[in-house]
């Protein structure tokens, strides 16, 4: 029947089908942290409005930013950061064709997570 | 019913037409954001934390509102793009179109919000 399924077209497949691998779990934290990081740039965002406005609204913005809560997010958000920028290197590694075999993209996945780990902490010590 | 077979109607669709054009926006900025995004880091977390004086004072400096202007703009761009991605992979319908309008208007309005702030700042 030729004429079926018109618009219904399918979807990505869901997570929940495949059992997690390395190569899957790190695809997935790239799009995660990728699109998590809205949550740190509206806080920068709103810091930067606040410290163009004046003083007295730096002060109010300025507290919650640095605030447990604040500090939280921007520290997850660095690490999300961090390991996106990883992630993104390795896929354009990818794209460059390299990379591709199964032992070589696993070790890349941990090599993002660690590596990820490593630079957050180091950035938080370097500033 | 129309006697068309499945192959011919699928031909030359292809997934969305924009595909070529969105992969190689993505790598660019990708790697234009990979040269200034470290920079930002290591001079926002330097500024994060000082008084009002301070900051202003870093935001000020014309290398660092250059910086932070491209930062903001690439970087939501390359948000927005990657968003949409996968709002179309996981969403379809109504909700699909809601959802990537949503993020372009959030997109464009924090790129607005922080151009005119470090442009405040730093003119």
């Amino acid at each position: 029947m030729a004429d079926v399924n018109r618009g219904e077209r399918p979807l990505s497949p869901h997570l929940q089908v495949y059992r997690p691998q390395m190569t899957s779990i790190s695809s997935i934290l790239t799009r995660i942290t990728g699109n998590a990081l809205i949550v740190g740039v509206l806080l920068i965002v709103w810091w930067l409005l606040a410290a163009a406005t004046g003083p007295d609204y730096f002060a109010i913005a300025n507290a919650f930013v640095t605030s447990w809560f604040g500090d939280l997010v921007l520290t997850l958000s660095l690490w999300g950061i961090w390991y996106h920028y990883l992630a993104g290197l390795r896929h354009l590694y990818y794209d460059a064709g390299k990379g591709l075999e199964i032992d070589t993209s696993e070790k890349l996945g941990w090599a993002c997570i660690g590596g990820s780990l490593a630079l957050t902490v180091i950035t938080l010590l370097i500033i | 019913m129309r006697y068309l077979t499945a192959r011919k109607r699928a031909e030359g669709l292809g997934a969305a037409h924009t595909g070529t054009e969105h992969h190689w926006y993505m790598t660019v900025s990708a790697v234009g954001l990979a040269l200034i995004v470290p920079l930002f880091l290591f001079f926002f977390g330097r500024a994060l934390g000082g008084t009002h004086d301070e900051v202003t004072a870093t935001f000020s400096h014309p290398a660092m509102a250059i910086l932070t202007l491209l930062v903001i703009f690439v970087g939501l761009q390359h948000f927005r793009r990657g968003a949409q991605t996968m709002i179309e992979d996981y969403a379809r319908g109504m909700t699909r179109k809601v959802l990537i309008i949503s993020v372009t208007v959030l997109s464009y309005g924090l790129i607005a919000t922080g151009i005119f702030a470090v442009l405040k700042i730093a003119l």
